[in-house]
This record gives structure tokens, C-alpha cells and sequence, in this order.
């Protein structure tokens, strides 16, 4: 049976606002021991792969992104069996309420969070703010790893379709939005690789034709948390040009800041069709007869060959 | 001594903490690695007004900051090297990896630290558990540190 839902002003507004909750709303379902039975679980989710060991939300499990969802040898998400047996492990069943936070306003979080939908996770919601914003309100820490007791998890196909686009199905939607969340400088193709992040080995610098340039951390305030209905209109209906039920295609350079920004446009502005291209930049940028746009312009639907 | 024979041509305290890593079980590695992490100390003072003494490490994922001192012979010792590093708390990954390299090279010649491999990080068994992408910044920390010593120092001191 899913938690509870939190209730407050400014979720409400969204158009999905049982996906996020805030962090007094976490404190207070822990504290009423929400966790114990595993109806609630609570997940983080980090770039850094010791930051969870440094200490996090007492009960917390960690899941990291990249040894524990990727298949190293099909460079693909794991597959249904898997999944389930590290839900399990995490102490998470098919009806666990999950609740994923993490460092840098949620990425990682929010990608692990995509991914939990890929295998159809009905009740996973983030925490609005994620790991910053709880440690900057002073709340309780453990460096005492977790062990919860194991969870029943069935074997789930992933699902891609829904909410995960592959080249070709980019290729396919040219004419229909698509939003690039990079910095600026990958945008026009000053660099293929954030500021202060190694070289990917891209061999273009660029965007793909017609996307509109929306860095990421545009959708999120000061604090981590995600920026309010009408500001997240301002941003995406306005600048970026999206009207009522478009399908939508966000990327970024590997998926994952681009997940916090199909959260934003799925779940929180409440477009149906958003999917993330997590092959995104570092394999558009190197795939032989792809076109791509240099400069500020987005350019324009390149011709079909 | 297996361990010694696995790693002949790295500096004896470096040697060490490589065969303490691969003594370990992945998981525990990962713990090794926080330790370091934890020990690795605070910049001097003089250093710490001064940021503009330090190197980024751009490779890094987190902001890292580096510089060296180098201290000349002394009659029958050796020129010696200082390493500093600057790491946030948020970043243990880092840090450790800035841990194991200052313990391993600090107060070394410049012609032992020059002669470290520019591989020795693989040698650490944390590929698979940090990711060839997250080990790429302390081979660069590595990198970078055989650079200003080099530049600080003739090869043949």
C-alpha cells in the first residue's frame, strides 16, 4: 500500500505533486516509523560513490548509478532480473513507496528514479531539495549502513518506450521538440563536456537540430529544490516554446541531468510523452551521418536521406 | 612479498598501500578508501589565504585543487617533496584518491615520484567499483603532480 501523499502549497500547483516530498514531510514519516516493514523506503543516490559512506538519512539505502543499474557489457540498463534482486536487497517490494535524494540538486537521483520507471516502480517520488538541502537544515545523519530486511520483488520486463528515446527514435522525431539541458558552451559547441568535468570523447561539439538550449539546473532554486509551477512554465512554456500536449525529447551528455529535467516536464508540468535520450551527446556527437548544429541558433529539421 | 613483486618499481609506501588495496575485498577497498579520505590533512595556513598557489585538477569531477614544495638536498639527503591538496567533505571520492597519493609520495625525491607509472592508480583494484570514468581524475592528479615536479626540479637532482 502506497504512503500517504504530502499535501502543501506549493505541490499542489504541480500537475503530479505525489511525486515529491519535502524534507519535513521525510523527517516526520521516519520519525513516525514509516520505514519499519519497508512501506516506505528511502533511497540515495549520488555522483560520488563514497558521499553515502560520509553519512545520509538514518535507514537510507544506497543505489549507485553505475555499477549498480548499468550492465557494463550491453551498455544498457540491467535487465528485469537484476533489477529486482537489487529492489530486493535495498529491502524494496513491488508496493514499497521509494524515495530517492541525492548530491547536486537530485541528478543522480533523479536518473536512478527514471530508471525505477523504466521497470514500472509505481509509488517513487524524490525528495524536493535532496541531500544538500537536508544537511543544510541541520537533520539527522547516520554513518551506519543500512541493513534492511530483504523485500519481495518480482521479475519486471523494463519497459523503455514510455519515457526512453534511442537515436533512431530521435532521428524519428525531428519536427517535434526536443531539449537540450547542457551548459551553453556544449550547446554551441565550445566544448563537449561540462565545465570542470573530464573529456567524454566526443568527437563533435554541438547540439542536435532544433533543440532548445534549457540548461538543467535552470529548473531548480537556490536550495536543490524545484523551481514553482508558474517559474517552471515561465522556463519551459515560454522560452522554450513547448505548448499543451507536445511529445517531448530532453537529453544532456549521458542522461542523467537531462532526468532531472524530465522529471520537471513529466511529473511536475505534466506533459504525457517526455522521454530521455540517454544516449544523449556522447553518442550523438560520434555517430557516423548524424547532423548536428553549431553555434547559439537551433537550427532547423534537416532533410531527410 | 608477492605483493612487493607485483609492484617493483613503486616507492615503498606506495608499494604499501597498493598491496593494502589488493589484499582487500572490493567492498572493503571502497572503506580503505574513505579512511583516506578522512586523513587527509588540512592545508597549512599559508597556503589555505592563497589560492592562487594551487593547481586545478579540471580532470576531477569535484573541484581539486594541488600544489608541491620542494625542499633542496641537504648535504648527503636528498631533495624532498611536499605535496597539498584541497578537496570539499562532499567529495570523499576525490579526497581519498588525493589521500593515497599524498601518503604514498609526500616527502619522496623528485626522481622517486617521476618514476611512479602513470598507471599505478589501475594498480589500486578500484576500477570496477569507482568506474573508468571516476578513476580518470586520480590518474590526472597523478599526471599533474609528475608535471610541477618536473618543472620545479632538473630530473637529475
Amino acid at each position: 500500500m502506497p504512503y500517504p501523499v504530502e499535501q502543501n502549497e506549493k505541490f499542489t500547483a504541480y500537475a503530479h505533486p505525489e511525486r515529491l516530498v519535502s524534507t519535513e514531510w521525510l523527517a516526520a514519516a521516519i520519525e513516525a516509523g514509516a520505514l519499519d516493514g519497508g512501506r516506505l523506503v528511502v533511497v540515495e543516490s549520488d555522483e560520488d560513490v563514497l558521499l553515502y559512506e560520509t553519512g545520509h538519512i538514518p535507514g537510507a539505502v544506497k543505489v549507485d548509478w553505475h555499477t549498480e543499474l548499468n550492465d557494463e557489457v550491453t551498455r544498457d540498463f540491467v535487465e528485469g532480473d537484476a533489477f529486482a534482486a537489487l529492489a530486493a536487497a535495498k529491502g524494496i517490494s513491488r508496493d514499497s513507496t521509494v524515495v530517492i535524494y541525492g548530491d547536486k540538486s537530485n541528478w543522480w537521483a533523479a536518473y536512478a528514479l527514471w530508471v525505477f520507471t523504466l521497470f514500472g516502480h509505481e509509488d517513487v517520488r524524490l525528495l524536493d531539495g535532496g541531500r544538500d538541502k537536508w544537511i543544510a537544515e541541520g537533520r539527522a545523519l547516520t554513518t551506519e549502513t543500512a541493513a534492511p530486511a530483504p523485500g519481495t520483488y518480482p521479475v519486471v520486463e523494463r519497459n523503455d518506450a514510455p519515457v526512453r528515446a534511442f537515436k533512431d527514435d530521435v532521428l524519428a522525431h525531428f519536427g517535434k521538440p526536443l531539449i537540450d539541458v547542457r551548459s551553453p558552451e556544449e550547446y554551441t559547441g565550445q566544448r563537449t563536456h561540462m565545465p570542470a568535468y573530464p573529456e567524454e570523447g566526443a568527437m563533435r561539439g554541438g547540439h542536435i537540430p532544433t533543440a532548445a538550449s534549457i540548461p538543467w539546473a535552470r529548473a531548480a532554486a537556490g536550495d536543490g529544490t524545484y523551481r514553482n509551477r508558474g517559474e517552471l512554465e515561465a522556463l519551459y512554456l515560454g522560452e522554450a516554446g513547448l505548448k499543451e500536449g507536445d511529445d517531448v525529447v530532453a537529453y544532456c551528455r549521458i542522461g542523467e541531468r537531462s532526468s532531472h529535467t524530465w522529471f520537471a516536464l513529466k511529473y511536475l508540468l505534466g506533459f504525457d510523452t517526455v522521454r530521455n535520450y540517454d544516449g544523449s551527446w556522447t553518442e550523438w556527437g560520434n555517430a557516423v551521418r548524424v547532423p548536428i548544429v553549431k553555434g547559439a541558433e537551433r537550427g532547423t529539421v534537416p532533410a531527410a536521406r | 612479498m608477492l605483493g612487493v613483486m607485483n609492484t617493483p618499481a613503486l616507492p615503498a609506501a606506495l608499494a604499501e598501500i597498493v598491496d593494502d588495496f589488493q589484499a582487500l575485498t572490493e567492498p572493503e577497498r571502497l572503506q580503505l578508501l574513505l579512511e583516506f579520505s578522512r586523513e587527509l590533512p588540512d592545508l597549512p595556513d599559508r597556503l589555505k589565504d592563497h589560492p592562487e598557489l594551487m593547481e586545478q585538477v579540471v580532470e576531477c569531477q569535484t573541484p581539486l585543487f594541488l600544489t608541491i614544495e620542494k625542499e633542496p638536498a641537504d648535504g648527503a639527503a636528498p631533495d624532498s617533496v611536499h605535496l597539498f591538496f584541497k578537496a570539499p567533505p562532499e567529495a570523499p571520492t576525490t579526497r581519498g584518491f588525493a589521500g593515497v597519493l599524498r601518503e604514498g609520495l609526500d616527502g619522496l625525491s623528485a626522481r622517486e615520484i617521476l618514476a611512479v607509472p602513470d598507471d599505478m592508480p589501475d594498480l589500486l583494484g578500484l576500477t570496477r567499483a569507482i568506474t573508468p570514468l571516476r578513476m580518470r581524475g586520480m590518474t590526472a592528479m597523478l599526471g599533474r603532480i609528475k608535471r610541477k615536479v618536473a618543472a620545479a626540479a632538473p630530473r637529475q637532482s
